[in-house]
């Protein structure tokens, strides 16, 4: 058996049971980094010295017949996004690259209570700005079903290194798309929380009303038990939410008998590749054969999303990334003759193309004179697109999507044209707009073998319901079980 | 929409390359074209969404705690001096 192909649960079972250490799967995994990595390209940075003492810690305590929780000693992956103190974190850009916090992000400090094990940080596009994780200002990462395919974006190197058994979970964030679009590409499991269930401290800010952490995991039963770490009100993030946070394990029922399922029109566009349409359309027909009662149902909003979400994400990540201006922390250029200076080269060194683009982008939606016309007409067409959920919502419980309109493309193939890349997007930004949660899962392969996703929406706090839905699909398919193969 | 990006850069404290300011410059003005589609929704009383979960104020009781250490903080800093940072002459 191979440990580093294990889901958290199962791993857990052989830490709990004392078959297994947490520092022969640490070393498993690593060894299987080593092996695979050169094709992968997930990881821009191994913690092995910080993982071993953290899996060794746990082992002690199991050696004294201490009793662990389910994800002591289990290696998993972080986003580079991610605070992680004294340890490297650079949103994969030259801005921050050797910017060391000094502090841990909440869901970090939460994973550590929970004795787990940071394996290292994970590729993205630089600031979480793209869909192909082909921005990252550092290296490419490749689909491991298809080396010459994206792994989708930003969160690719999360998703890659899930799927190429380079870690047993990851966490990603998700602003239009980034948790569920690299897992739908990947192959794997990955949920976008409702806006507020996870607190935001220590992560960096890209789009503050739109981000939100979450998982990436090889099933659904990992989800939860990650949802269940990572969520709850955080007195650091003023906008997590004091909601009670259910124990989402239980959530975990095969049965859908009587759930209402609505399927929304706009959602199979022109464009649509026509493999992902027989997927969605089977994985309906199974729900309905599984008692799930079907509906169509009608977002008419949903053509908008890209243009809103350019327009509400740039102008926030314009002010957001004022910060880096080579004062307090990151890159400062040199050979500046004064302090306007030292700020436009400083950041147009530190900055590559899509960061560039998007605070022009950003600056210019919120500048005087466009203000009106863009950002806050952008607001006011996103608060329809959110009644449009409140209205579908009271008639069915979750609502089922594809996750993308294609499978992952080809490296290179969206590069030179931003809004095409941006109109890869279509399907998971809405669900941001309108701080739903949303959870992607496999639910096919196309015929040249790239996994297809499958996406379920819910009501704000419902994260439940979807993992429920998803693992009853998941339970009675096989397409999870299937792995990529990286040694030839 | 014609976009003056020379002025937009200088109000975002990015400098530009030629070649940037008309690459940027031709991708910009055909995003900006496909926004101009929000233009056909009449959007007249419609309340703008800036957080899709309903916002209220959050107040915590007034107690003092630490903050990051001084050391940890100065040492990130690309330029500083005793305990400040270090910037560039403002005044002149």
């Amino acid at each position: 058996m191979d440990l580093y192909s294990l889901t958290i649960h199962q791993l857990h079972d052989l830490i709990a049971q004392k078959e297994v250490t947490s520092r022969e799967a640490t070393e498993a995994l690593y060894q299987r980094i080593r092996e695979v990595e050169g094709k992968v390209n997930a990881f821009l940075l191994l913690t092995e010295e910080e993982a071993f003492h953290q899996a060794d810690q746990v082992d002690r305590k199991i050696a004294k017949g201490e009793e662990v929780g389910d994800l002591a000693g289990i290696p998993l992956g972080l986003k580079d996004i991610l605070c992680t103190k004294g340890v490297r974190t650079t949103c994969a850009s030259k801005i921050l690259e050797g910017y060391v916090p000094f502090y841990d992000g909440t869901v970090i400090q939460k994973l550590r209570e929970r004795e787990a094990v940071f394996l290292g940080k994970l590729n993205m596009d630089e600031f979480a700005m793209g869909s192909s994780t082909e921005n990252s200002g550092f290296q490419v990462t490749h689909n491991p079903w298809d080396l010459q395919r994206i792994p989708g974006g930003s969160s690719g190197g999360s998703a890659a290194a899930v799927a190429a058994d380079e870690c047993i979970a990851a966490l990603g964030t998700d602003t239009g798309g980034s948790i569920r679009q690299p897992a739908a590409c990947c192959g794997v499991v990955g949920m976008k929380p409702t806006y507020g269930r996870v607190s935001r401290y220590g992560l960096v800010a890209f789009a503050s009303s739109l981000d939100q952490i979450g998982p990436i995991t090889k099933d659904v039963e990992d989800c939860a038990i990650l949802m269940n770490a990572i969520s709850g009100y955080d007195p650091y993030d003023s906008t997590s939410v004091m909601v009670e946070v259910p124990d989402y394990k239980r959530s975990l029922k095969r049965d859908v008998q009587g759930v209402r399922i609505g399927i929304p029109d706009e959602y199979f566009i022109e464009g649509m590749d026509p493999e992902v349409d027989r997927a969605i359309q089977e994985a309906m027909e199974l729900f309905r054969k599984w008692g799930a009662e079907i509906e169509r149902i009608s977002l008419p909003h949903t053509q908008y999303a890209v243009a809103i979400y350019y327009i509400i994400a740039t102008a926030e990540a314009s002010s957001n990334l004022a910060r880096y201006d080579g004062v307090k922390y990151g890159l400062r250029s040199k050979g500046y003759r004064d302090l306007m200076e030292m700020y436009t080269q400083t950041r147009a060194k530190g900055f590559g193309e899509e960061v560039k683009r998007r605070i022009i982008l950003g600056t210019y939606v919120l500048s005087a004179g466009y203000y009106e016309a863009y950002y806050r007409k952008a607001s006011q067409v996103r608060t329809l697109m959110r009644k449009d959920f409140e209205g579908a919502f009271e008639k069915v419980d979750v609502i089922l999507a594809p996750t993308a309109p294609t499978p992952a493309f080809r490296i290179g193939e969206k590069t030179d044209d931003p809004l095409q890349m941006y109109l890869s997007d279509i399907h998971t930004i809405p669900v941001n707009l309108a701080g739903i949660p949303a959870i992607s899962l496999p639910c096919g392969f196309s015929r040249d073998g790239l996994p297809i996703g499958l996406q379920l929406m819910g009501k704000h706090f419902d994260e439940g319901m979807l993992l429920r839905v998803a693992y009853t699909f998941e339970q009675n398919t096989d397409f999870h079980l299937q792995k990529p193969n990286l040694t030839y | 929409m014609k976009m003056d990006i020379e002025k937009v850069a200088k109000l975002a404290r990015l400098e530009l390359s030629e070649q940037e300011r008309v690459t940027l410059g031709s991708q910009l003005e055909q995003i900006l074209n496909y926004m101009d589609q929000l233009n056909q929704i009449d959007t007249t009383g419609v309340e703008p969404t800036s957080h899709a979960i309903p916002l209220s104020n959050v107040f915590k009781e007034d107690e003092i705690q630490p903050s990051f250490p001084k050391e940890e903080v100065l040492a990130l800093a690309p330029d500083k001096e005793d305990d400040h940072f270090k910037v560039p002459k403002i005044i002149e």
